[in-house]
C-alpha cells in the first residue's frame, strides 16, 4: 500500500491539513441520502421551533360547523372532526414529539457516556460490578414498566422522558464502554501513558475525541427510537394528553375515523415516518462517514 | 458453555426477584386503588373486600405475603375478575398471544433473512438497494401506522381479509402477524446483510473462492454459518420487542390476547393480575434472551468448546 | 517436459480505478514458468505481486481492479477469456494458492476436515465429484503428508485448535488436495515464526519436488526466496525490474533497484566500532515476574509473561532482545517501563527503585524513558497533528517554554527528516516509515536518557526499515541514550545490538556480546533459532537447507 498511500498523500498536499473531521464531512456530503435527511430534518426543526409564528391557524382553533374536511385551499392537510387545522397540529404535534426525541436522547447520553466510560476506563472490578448491573436492568421488562408507570403515574411529560432515556442509556453505556475499551488498549493510548501525561489529559485529549464518532452516530440513532416509543405509547393512550398533542396521539385519532376520513391517519403517519427515515438515513451516513473502518482507503 | 447456561439461570433470579420488587413499589406507590374507582361500592363493602385481599395490612407483610405465594406457585387471585385466579387468566390467554408471535416470528425470519442474503449477496447494487430500502421503510413504519394501513386497504379498500378477530373468520391471522412481524423483519433483513457482508470480505472467503467453490456454496455454507450468529443473538430480544408490540396488535385487531388484558388490568389497578403478568413476561423475556444467547454461543465453535479448553 | 510451459503471462496491466483516479497496479510484466520450477515474486508491498496471483486465479476484485491488457496461458489455455465456470474449474483442479495469514485463511466456524474437502465434495466436474466418505480418506492421506500428526482425528477439529504453523500446513493441504499443477504461494511464511518459517519452507520445497508442480512464491523476503526458487521476478510499482536465474539476480545484478533490496538486507554485525563500554548499568532488572490470568479459558490458567527474569542495562549500549512470539519480550519491555502492572520483582533506574516509586513521582521519571512503539498506524493518536503530538510531551514536561515550542518541534521534525510543510497534518496522510519518523520523533523530543524499542521496523518495507533504523541508532548514539531494541527478527537484532538477550516462555536463556552469540550460541534453541534465519545467498542457502533436512 506504500505507493497507494504516496499518492494519496501528494494529492493532499493541495488541500490544506485536512482533518478525519472534515474528511468525514466530505464523505458524508456524498452521501445523498444522509444529506437529504439532515436537510430534512433541520427543516422539521425550524418548523417546530417557530410553530406559533408559522402555523396557519390557532392550535385550539375549532369549526365545528366545517367538522372533518379532506385537503383544500383553505387547510392545505385538511380538517379534523372539531374541524381544527391538521396542519397546525401537525406542526405542534412535531413540536413534542421532537422534544421528547432529543430530550430523551440527551437523558441517555448523559448517563450512558458516563456510565460506560467510567466502566471502561476504570476496568477490572468495577467495570465488571457496573455492567453486570446494565446486564441485570438489560433483562428487565422495560416496555412493561413504562406501560406501568405511565398508568400509574398519570401522563407526564417529564416522567416520560425519565422513562425511556431510563431504557435508551443501557445500549449507550455498552457502546461506550466497548469503545473505551478498544481505545484503552490502542498502542497511541499506551505512548501518551509512557510520556508520563496524567490521566485527565489522556481522557480528554486522547480517549473522547477518538469515542465521540460512535456516540454521536448511536445517538443520531437513538432519536427514532425514542421518538417511535413516545408515539408508541401516545398510541395506546399512556403517552402525550389532550389538549397536547403529538403525533403519536393523532394517529391514534386517525385511526378511530380512518374509514370516514383517512387523511386524518395518514398525513400524521407520513410526518412520523418522513422524520424517522431522516434520522435513519443521517445516522447510517454518518456511521459510514466515522466509521474508522471504511476511513482507511 | 454449560458454566455461561448455569451463571446466566442464575442471574435470572435477582432479575425475577427486582422485578417482583419494582412492580410491587410501583403499583402500590400509585394514586387510587384497586377498588376506588367504583364508585358505587359503599364504605363497609370496602373495608370487607380489603379485607379479604389482604390490603388492610402493611406494605411489607403484603410483599413478603406475596413473595410467599409466588414461591409457592401460587399468583393470588384476581381483584377484577372474582373468582379467578391469575394463573387461570394467563394461561387463557397466552395461547393467543403466544400464536400470533409465533407466526410474526416466522414473518421475520422468514422476509429478514431472504432479503438480508439477496442484499448482500451484490451489495451496492439494485439487487441490495431495493430490499433494503423496503426494510428502512419498515424499521421507519411503527407498527400502529402499518396495522391501521394494511387494515384500510386489505379489509375495507380491497376487502380480501378480515380487519379484526382472531380464530373466527378465515385468513384473520394474516393481518396480525404482518403488522407485528414486518418491523422485525426489517431489523434481521439489516443484521443478516450486515453480518454476511462482514463474513464475506474476510479472508477465508476468499480461500474459498480459491478452491474453485461455487457462489452458491460460499453464500449459503461459509457466509451463512458465521453470519447468523448476530442473527439468533438477536431474536431473543427480538421476541421480548414482539410481546411488548403485542399490546398494540391486539388493540388494533381486537385480539383476546394477554397484551390486552395487561393494559386492562394496569388501568383496573389489578394489582395481583399486574404483578403476575409481569413476571409471567419477565420469565419469558429472561429465557428467551438465555435461548438466544445460547444459540449464538453454540454456533461458534471457540465459545462452544471454551469448556473442554482443548487448546492443543 | 513439454515444449509449452505450464504457465505463461504475457504483458499483464492491472488497473485501479478508483475515485483519487487511476493506479497502475500492475503494469505490462511478463514472465513464464515450467512444470517443476520455482519462480520467485518479490516487491515491497503496492509492487503488485499479489495483484498478480490474483489475476491468475480469476480472484481480483473488479471493480477497482481491472484487467486492461494482457494474456495468461496455463497449460496454452486462454485463462483471462474463459468463461467464469471454467475458470472456476481450473481453480478447482488446476491452480490452487496459499495465502500469507493463516489465522484469517481458514473459516473459524467450519471443522478443518469439512474445509478440506469441500473441493472434492462440490467439484464442478461431475465425474471428478467425490462422496463424503472418499474425500475424507485422501483428506487424512494428505494430513499425513504435510507432516500433521493423528490426521483422522484431527479432521474434526475447528482452526482455533491448531498452532500458526500447524494452520499454514492445513492450508498447504487444502491447496493441494485438488492435485494442481500450479500452486501460488502468497507470502506463506511472513506471519510465522522463524523456525516455524524453515519447517514450512522445507515442506513446500519438498512437495515442490515430490509432485513436480510448478510454483510460484512471492515474498518480500529475499532471504526466503533465495533458498527455494529457480528463478526471480523483481517488481517495482507493478514494473517489472529484473527477470533471471535466482544466481544471476543475487550475484550479478546490474539493476540499481535490485541492489538496493539487496543491500537494505540487515546482514552483519553492528557497523559502529565497539564503544567503550560503560559497566555502571543504567536500568537492573532483578527477579521481574508478571503474570496474566488467562480469563477466555474456563480454567482460569495463568500465563507466565516474564517468568524471573534479571537483565542489566548499561550506560550507552544498545541491549537486544529476540525471541520469537509469544515469548514475552513486548511484556518485559512494557514493564520495564511500569506500564504493565508487575507481580514481583525490582526495576532499579538509575538508582532509583521504580517499583517502590508512587504514581505521581514515576510520571515525571517517564521524562526520562520513552518508548517507540512497533505499529506507527497505532501508536499515534489519529486525530492529533503532526504539531501536537510531537509538543505534548515538550510542553507537559516543560521542556521548552512556550514561546519556543514552534521553533523546537521544527528542529526536532527536522532531525527525524520530515517535511517542514507538513507540520499540521495528520497521522493518516503519511506514509507507513514517515509515521515511524513522528514516532521516533515524539520519543526523542524530550531527550530521555532511555528508550525501549519493541518491534520498530516490523512493519515496515525492508528499504524503509535500514533508513528508519540509521535514523533510530544515529539519534541514539548523537545523544547517548541507552537503548533496549525489542525484535523478532534476528537480522535486524544483529546490525544494531552490542548485546543481547533470547528469550523464550517468559525466561531469558543466554545473554551476551551480539558477535560472540552469533559466533558460538550455547543454548540449544538459540543455535536452532540461529540456523532458522534464511540467508540471502542462493548458494549458501540451499547448503543450509540441505544441512537442516539431513540433521533432521
Amino acid at each position: 500500500m506504500e505507493t497507494k498511500s504516496k499518492s494519496m498523500s501528494e494529492k493532499d498536499y493541495s488541500e490544506e491539513n485536512s482533518s478525519l473531521w472534515k474528511d468525514a464531512w466530505t464523505r458524508l456530503s456524498n452521501n445523498k441520502l444522509a444529506l437529504l435527511g439532515l436537510v430534512t430534518l433541520v427543516f422539521f426543526c425550524i418548523i417546530a421551533f417557530l410553530a406559533p409564528w408559522i402555523a396557519p391557524y390557532g392550535y385550539e382553533e375549532q369549526n365545528l360547523i366545517l367538522g372533518a374536511s379532506p385537503p383544500s385551499y383553505q387547510h392545505l392537510l385538511g380538517t379534523d372532526i372539531f374541524g381544527r387545522d391538521m396542519l397546525t397540529r401537525i406542526i405542534y404535534g412535531g413540536r413534542v414529539s421532537l422534544l421528547v426525541g432529543f430530550i430523551a436522547t440527551s437523558v441517555a447520553l448523559v448517563i450512558g457516556v458516563s456510565w460506560g466510560a467510567v466502566a471502561g476506563y476504570a476496568g477490572g472490578k468495577l467495570d465488571a460490578f457496573m455492567m453486570r448491573l446494565v446486564d441485570i436492568l438489560y433483562a428487565l421488562p422495560f416496555m412493561i414498566f413504562i406501560i406501568l408507570l405511565m398508568v400509574v403515574f398519570g401522563k407526564n411529560l417529564l416522567l416520560l422522558f425519565f422513562a425511556i432515556g431510563a431504557v435508551e442509556w443501557l445500549t449507550m453505556a455498552r457502546i461506550v464502554r466497548g469503545q473505551v475499551m478498544t481505545l484503552k488498549k490502542q498502542e497511541f493510548i499506551e505512548a501518551a501513558h509512557s510520556m508520563g501525561l496524567p490521566k485527565q489529559i489522556i481522557i480528554v485529549r486522547h480517549i473522547v475525541p477518538n469515542a465521540i464518532g460512535p456516540i454521536i452516530v448511536y445517538a443520531t440513532l437513538t432519536v427514532p427510537n425514542v421518538m417511535l416509543l413516545e408515539a408508541f405509547l401516545s398510541f395506546l393512550g399512556l403517552g402525550i394528553q389532550p389538549p397536547e398533542s403529538s403525533w403519536g396521539l393523532l394517529i391514534n385519532y386517525g385511526v378511530e375515523t380512518m374509514e370516514e376520513y383517512p387523511w386524518l391517519l395518514i398525513f400524521p403517519g407520513l410526518a412520523l415516518t418522513i422524520t424517522l427515515f431522516a434520522l435513519n438515513f443521517l445516522g447510517d451516513g454518518l456511521r459510514d462517514a466515522l466509521d474508522p473502518k471504511t476511513s482507511k482507503d | 458453555m454449560i458454566r455461561f447456561a448455569a451463571v446466566r439461570l442464575l442471574q435470572a433470579i435477582p432479575v425475577l426477584f427486582g422485578v417482583i420488587t419494582i412492580t410491587f413499589i410501583l403499583i402500590h406507590s400509585a394514586p387510587g386503588g384497586p377498588f376506588s374507582a367504583d364508585k358505587a361500592v359503599p364504605p363497609e363493602v370496602l373495608i370487607a373486600l380489603e379485607e379479604k385481599y389482604d390490603l388492610n395490612l402493611p406494605l411489607w407483610q403484603q410483599y413478603f405475603g406475596y413473595l410467599e405465594d409466588f414461591i409457592s406457585g401460587d399468583f393470588g387471585p384476581s381483584f377484577k375478575y372474582p373468582g379467578r385466579n391469575v394463573s387461570e387468566l394467563i394461561a387463557s390467554a397466552f395461547p393467543t398471544t403466544a400464536e400470533l408471535a409465533l407466526y410474526s416470528m416466522i414473518v421475520a425470519i422468514g422476509i429478514g433473512l431472504f432479503a438480508g442474503v439477496v442484499a448482500a449477496m451484490r451489495p451496492n447494487s439494485v439487487q441490495d438497494y431495493a430490499p433494503m430500502s423496503l426494510a428502512m421503510i419498515g424499521i421507519c413504519m411503527p407498527s400502529f401506522l402499518l396495522g391501521p394501513l394494511l387494515v384500510l386497504i386489505f379489509g375495507i379498500y380491497l376487502e380480501w381479509l378480515p380487519i379484526s378477530g382472531w380464530n373466527s373468520l378465515p385468513g384473520d391471522k394474516i393481518l396480525p402477524a404482518i403488522t407485528l412481524g414486518t418491523g422485525y423483519a426489517a431489523y434481521i433483513a439489516r443484521l443478516t446483510r450486515g453480518g454476511m457482508l462482514d463474513i464475506l470480505s474476510q479472508d477465508y472467503i476468499r480461500t474459498a473462492r480459491a478452491k474453485g467453490l461455487s457462489e452458491i456454496v460460499i453464500v449459503c455454507k461459509h457466509g451463512l454459518r458465521g453470519g447468523l450468529i448476530p442473527v439468533v443473538a438477536f431474536l431473543g430480544p427480538a421476541f421480548a420487542g414482539m410481546l411488548g408490540g403485542s399490546f398494540v396488535v391486539e388493540t388494533i385487531f381486537n385480539i383476546p390476547g394477554l397484551g390486552r388484558f395487561y393494559v386492562q388490568a394496569a388501568f383496573n389497578r389489578d394489582y395481583t393480575m399486574i404483578l403476575g403478568t409481569t413476571i409471567f413476561f419477565a420469565a419469558l423475556i429472561v429465557s428467551f434472551n438465555l435461548i438466544s444467547d445460547i444459540l449464538a454461543m453454540w454456533m461458534n465453535p471457540k465459545l462452544r468448546q471454551k469448556d473442554l479448553g482443548d487448546e492443543k | 517436459m513439454s515444449s509449452t510451459p505450464l504457465l505463461e503471462v504475457n504483458k499483464l496491466s492491472v488497473f485501479f480505478h478508483t475515485r483519487a483516479g487511476v493506479t497502475k497496479a500492475v503494469d505490462g510484466v511478463s514472465f513464464s514458468l515450467n512444470q517443476d520450477e520455482t519462480l520467485a515474486i518479490v516487491g515491497e508491498s503496492g509492487s503488485g505481486k499479489s495483484m498478480i496471483c490474483h489475476a491468475i486465479m480469476g480472484l481480483l476484485e473488479s471493480p477497482p481492479a481491472n484487467i486492461e491488457s494482457g494474456s495468461i496461458y496455463l497449460n496454452g489455455e486462454e485463462i483471462l477469456k474463459c468463461s467464469k465456470k471454467r475458470m472456476r474449474q481450473l481453480r478447482g483442479d488446476s491452480i490452487a494458492m496459499i495465502f500469507q495469514d493463516p489465522m484469517t485463511s481458514l473459516n473459524p466456524v467450519l471443522s478443518i476436515g469439512e474445509q478440506l474437502i469441500e473441493p472434492l465434495i462440490y467439484h464442478s466436474n461431475p465425474i471428478k465429484r467425490l462422496s463424503r466418505d472418499k474425500a475424507q480418506l485422501r483428506a487424512i492421506e494428505i494430513l499425513q503428508e504435510v507432516g500433521i500428526q493423528n490426521p483422522r482425528e484431527r479432521l474434526n477439529d475447528f482452526p482455533h485448535q491448531f498452532s500458526g504453523g500447524m494452520r499454514q500446513r492445513v492450508m498447504i493441504a487444502m491447496a493441494l488436495i485438488g492435485e494442481p499443477k500450479l500452486l501460488i504461494c502468497d507470502e506463506p511464511t511472513t506471519a510465522l515464526d522463524v523456525t516455524v518459517q524453515a519447517q514450512i519452507l522445507e515442506l513446500i520445497k519438498n512437495l515442490q519436488k515430490k509432485l513436480k508442480i510448478g510454483v510460484i512464491f512471492v515474498s518480500h523476503d529475499l532471504g526466503v526466496v533465495a533458498g527455494v526458487s529457480d528463478h526471480v521476478l523483481v517488481l517495482k510499482n507493478g514494473h517489472s525490474v529484473e527477470l533471471d536465474t535466482t544466481e544471476k539476480v543475487f550475484y550479478e545484478t546490474k539493476d540499481p533497484y535490485t541492489q538496493g533490496l539487496l543491500a537494505a538486507i540487515p546482514s552483519g554485525p553492528k557497523k559502529t566500532s565497539e564503544t567503550e563500554l560503560d559497566e555502571r548499568p543504567l536500568v537492573e532488572v532483578s527477579n521481574l515476574n508478571v503474570f496474566f490470568k488467562n480469563k477466555s479459558q474456563a480454567k482460569e490458567k495463568i500465563i507466565r509473561a516474564v517468568d524471573g527474569i534479571s537483565l542489566e542495562i548499561n550506560r550507552g549500549e544498545i541491549m537486544g532482545v529476540v525471541g520469537e512470539s509469544g515469548s514475552g519480550k513486548s511484556t518485559l519491555g512494557r514493564s520495564i517501563l511500569r506500564l504493565l502492572p508487575i507481580q514481583s520483582g525490582e526495576i532499579i533506574f538509575s538508582g532509583v527503585n521504580l517499583t517502590a516509586l508512587p504514581p505521581k513521582e514515576l510520571q515525571e521519571f517517564r521524562k526520562k524513558m520513552q518508548m517507540i512503539f512497533q505499529d506507527p498506524y497505532a501508536s499515534l493518536n489519529p486525530r492529533m497533528t503532526v504539531y501536537e503530538t510531537l509538543a505534548e510531551p515538550l510542553i507537559f514536561h516543560r521542556v521548552t517554554n512556550k514561546k519556543n515550542i514552534t521553533s523546537r518541534v521544527t528542529s526536532l521534525m527536522n532531525e527525524v527528516g520530515l517535511p517542514k510543510n507538513s507540520m499540521h497534518k495528520y497521522p493518516h496522510e503519511f506514509s507507513g516509515g514517515q509515521r515511524q519518523r513522528i514516532a521516533v520523533g515524539r520519543a526523542i523530543g524530550i531527550k530521555p536518557e532511555f528508550i525501549i524499542a519493541d518491534e520498530p521496523v516490523s512493519a515496515l518495507d525492508v528499504t524503509i526499515q535500514s533508513q528508519i533504523l540509521d535514523l533510530i541508532v544515529g539519534l541514539v548514539e548523537r545523544y547517548s541514550i541507552t537503548m533496549l531494541f525489542i525484535s523478532h527478527d534476528l537480522s535486524v537484532v544483529r546490525s544494531v545490538t552490542d548485546r543481547v538477550a533470547v528469550m523464550k516462555s517468559g525466561k531469558i536463556l543466554e545473554k551476551e556480546k551480539t558477535e560472540l552469540l552469533w559466533r558460538k550460541p550455547k543454548n540449544q534453541y538459540t543455535q536452532n533459532l540461529l540456523r532458522s534465519i534464511p540467508i540471502p545467498d542462493p548458494r549458501k542457502e540451499r547448503a543450509r537447507l540441505l544441512s537442516r533436512t539431513e540433521q533432521d
